[in-house]
């Protein structure tokens, strides 16, 4: 073997290696991110998931509280508990357990947790029991050691004595939004989210697999077909906050009424999913070997049957992957939300299609630009909140993708 | 798949349906509306989540911060369930709003000054005693004064008259209303008192927001988070300091600090109620008269407000700058009895 071609081999070896070694460092450096991502994430998270809670014991075993069992059923049993003076007996546990600065640190609307659990668990009209009661914004702050430099002396005693401590806030997934961080909950963005999906996947997915599965099998090809094609390619790189603009103009311009409602939010959304879906769903059609189609004529189908019977069935694996890629993106998009009023403080979770909402993205948007420091954590919270969302969402899809798969 | 297409079809005749069903159906509406600015935007959820706490019947009021004009325009687009029913304002309804909103049958109008919003300029008491005009400041904190990068860094470099001692001032963060209150009221004005400045107003807004509000970052100001506190300490700490905060602090500091004069003018509840201190701005709300009975819970919102913007009411605990006694009592008259805005007396 001559010199020179020794040379090119070992030059060729050495750009293979190279090229090794970029894409290992590639794969390195976007697993470092997502990792350093998920960390920072999931360790401000666990405090987000926490709130500050005053434990004490409430007593109310000499009768203080009277009402009737009937009215604890019906619709106004905070009413009913609040006019026996609940919150006054609260206060008062809470001054003789904590003392005078303890109560005051109780956060304002904590009787209503009481309530509720007397609701639920009537029995303790009458009974002894230890509540363990929302801190105020202040409180939860010294404890973290953040700021209220003045409180963190009464914090620390608090927490020496057990009487004040960082615990699971089950109440974060059943909640609306609030003011104090102590107070939110990111059930109504959710919801808001949950119900706006619904919306956009109705809508989306058939007019998405429709249109494809007329594109690809029926209509031929044409000067009308190709313009459709184009516009739709089109369509699918057109930034969001454009949809948007469309929403507000179009679907708020009709129905002026659902300002903020997930319906216009899903219908909105549903524009920038849906060529997405048509894209993947028509190249999905198209990976359908031709035979199928022959076979299925051959035995005498007509074209709709073959289609519905054979050639759908195998794309759909490929559909669903569209389709996952469309809706993720639905889920994670706030501009376009932003336009059509769902930027918004809502405080009680939406009822309905109709009733005003968030979204998780906005409210995370939302919650990063509060001044208390204790949004930070509750911000991470609801972050991993939609993550969980997402992987529950494209779980699902891939489930039914693998379902539906079929090799030959 | 006969049967999933049909679904999938009714499904969507189902939405349409609905969809039209619902237009046609213009019924009523149980949730108050507020749009408008930012500024206002966390003192009304705290009023809109107080009022939900302290009445179990009233729904939360829905908050949407659109920011004042974007908020006016929805505002004044007509009378009905569709349409807000309170607008947020950091700033007064102009002239061609009000005509905007009468053109749309919106004139009745109850405007309702909720509080002030001020940027106070402060050191501690024995400090360099600074008598400050815009300019001044303008020249002491822009990234970019006039067009060219900052190179002042001693108060004489800003002006001969102030002592040679290096700038350094504590002031609030990007995130902060009270940056955006500095920004607009003191940074712009002493920038547009430049001729050229005025003049790129007008070709290019853009580059004249950019060279007129950003601050510089090289060490003279210092972000110091959202606390205020914080800056009152490191002024106590540091007398050659100037310290930028929401005017209540210095209110509440007033043994320890002094407002520094902005164009000879002192900070003061009066100065900043009268306007002539020019880091003042009201906050008001604007509430639809033809809603008041239409709109379950809107007269006990607008109560709400009233008994929040106290002094020691729940707005100033979350910062607000609270009105001098008379503009409350003007405006708690104004709350109870819904007295319409005169559009004489706009701008």
């Amino acid at each position: 073997m001559s010199d020179p071609a020794a040379l090119r081999l070992k030059r060729r070896y050495a750009a293979e290696r190279r090229f090794k070694v970029l894409g290992m460092a590639a794969v390195l450096f976007s697993g470092l991110v997502l990792a350093f991502l998920l960390f920072s994430m999931t360790a401000n998270a666990i405090g987000g998931f926490k709130r500050a809670e005053l434990r004490f014991e409430l007593d109310l075993t000499s009768g203080v509280l009277t009402v009737d069992p009937a009215q604890l059923r019906g619709p106004d049993a905070q009413d009913a508990l609040k006019g026996a003076g609940l919150p006054d007996v609260v206060a008062f546990a809470a001054a003789r357990e904590l003392g005078d600065a303890g109560a005051a640190e109780v956060e304002d609307g904590a009787w209503r947790e009481v309530a509720a659990r007397i609701v639920r668990d009537p029995v303790l009209l009458a009974g002894k029991f230890t509540v363990s009661l929302p801190a105020s914004d202040d409180l939860a702050a010294a404890l973290r050691g953040d700021a209220h430099k003045e409180l963190q002396p009464l914090a620390s005693r608090l927490a020496d004595e057990g009487k004040l401590a960082s615990a699971f806030d089950w109440g974060f997934l059943s909640r609306g939004d609030a003011t104090g961080p102590q107070d939110v909950g990111i059930w109504g963005a959710l919801k808001g989210s949950i119900l706006t999906m619904a919306v956009t996947l109705a809508l989306a997915f058939p007019v998405g697999v429709l249109a494809a599965v007329y594109l690809e099998e029926f209509s031929g090809r044409n000067r009308w077909a190709e313009m459709i094609e184009v516009s739709i390619n089109n369509l699918a790189a057109v930034p969001s906050i454009i949809f948007g603009l469309l929403g507000l103009a179009v679907f708020l311009g009709l129905f002026p009424n659902w300002r903020s409602a997930p319906l216009i939010g899903g219908m909105t959304l549903a524009l920038m999913t849906m060529p997405v879906i048509v894209i993947s769903a028509r190249n999905a059609l198209k990976a359908v070997p031709p035979s199928i189609r022959d076979a299925a004529l051959a035995v005498g189908a007509s074209r709709v049957q073959t289609v519905f019977h054979h050639v759908l069935p195998l794309a759909m694996p490929g559909i669903l992957t569209g389709t996952i890629i469309g809706m993720a993106r639905a889920l994670g998009e706030t501009a376009p939300l932003l336009m059509i009023g769902m930027r918004a403080f809502v405080a009680t979770p939406p009822e309905g299609l109709t009733s005003p909402a968030t979204v998780l993205p906005v409210q995370i948007f939302l919650w990063s630009d509060e001044i208390d420091r204790g949004f930070v954590e509750r911000t991470s919270a609801a972050i991993i909140v939609l993550l969980l969302f997402l992987l529950a969402m494209n779980g699902l899809a891939i489930y039914l993708r693998n379902r539906f798969e079929k090799r030959w | 798949m006969k049967s999933r297409l049909a679904l999938l079809t009714a499904s969507l005749c189902a939405t349409t349906l609905l969809s039209a069903c619902g237009g046609a159906q213009s019924g009523s509406r149980d949730q108050i509306r507020a749009v408008g600015s930012s500024t206002v935007y966390p003192f009304a959820k705290a009023v809109a989540d107080s009022l939900a706490k302290s009445n179990s019947a009233i729904k939360s009021p829905i908050i949407e911060s659109t920011g004042t004009g974007a908020g006016m325009k929805l505002f004044c687009a007509g009378v009905g369930v569709q349409f807000p029913d309170i607008e947020n304002a950091s700033r007064r309804m102009k002239k061609s709003e009000y005509e905007d909103c009468a053109k749309n049958g919106v004139d009745k109008i109850v405007e309702i000054q909720v509080g002030l919003d001020g940027v106070a300029f402060a050191e501690a008491k024995g400090g360099l005693g600074l008598k400050l005009t815009p300019e001044d400041i303008y020249k002491a904190l822009a990234a970019n004064p006039y067009g060219k990068p900052n190179s002042a860094k001693t108060w004489k470099d800003v002006n001969p008259a102030f002592p040679a001692e290096p700038i350094l001032v504590y002031g609030p963060p990007s995130t902060s209303g009270t940056r955006d209150a500095l920004k607009e009221l003191i940074l712009t004005k002493g920038c547009d008192a430049d001729a050229a400045m005025k003049a790129l107003k007008d070709s290019d807004k853009e580059q004249h927001d950019k060279v007129c509000t950003e601050v510089r970052s090289d060490g003279a100001y210092v972000d110091s988070g959202e606390n205020d506190n914080l800056i009152v300490q490191k002024l106590e700490a540091n007398p050659k300091a100037v310290g930028i905060f929401g005017f209540s602090y210095l209110e509440e500091n007033s043994d320890k600090l002094m407002g520094l004069t902005i164009g000879g003018v002192t900070p003061t509840y009066a100065s900043i109620s009268d306007f002539s201190y020019p880091g003042a701005r009201p906050l008001f709300i604007y509430v639809k008269a033809a809603h008041l009975d239409a709109i379950k819970g809107l007269r006990e919102f607008v109560a709400e407000w009233a008994k929040s913007w106290g002094k020691d009411g729940l707005l100033a605990k979350q910062g607000m700058v609270v009105s001098p006694d008379a503009v409350q009592a003007k405006s708690a008259k104004t709350a109870s009895e819904f007295t319409l805005l005169d559009a004489a007396d706009l701008k």
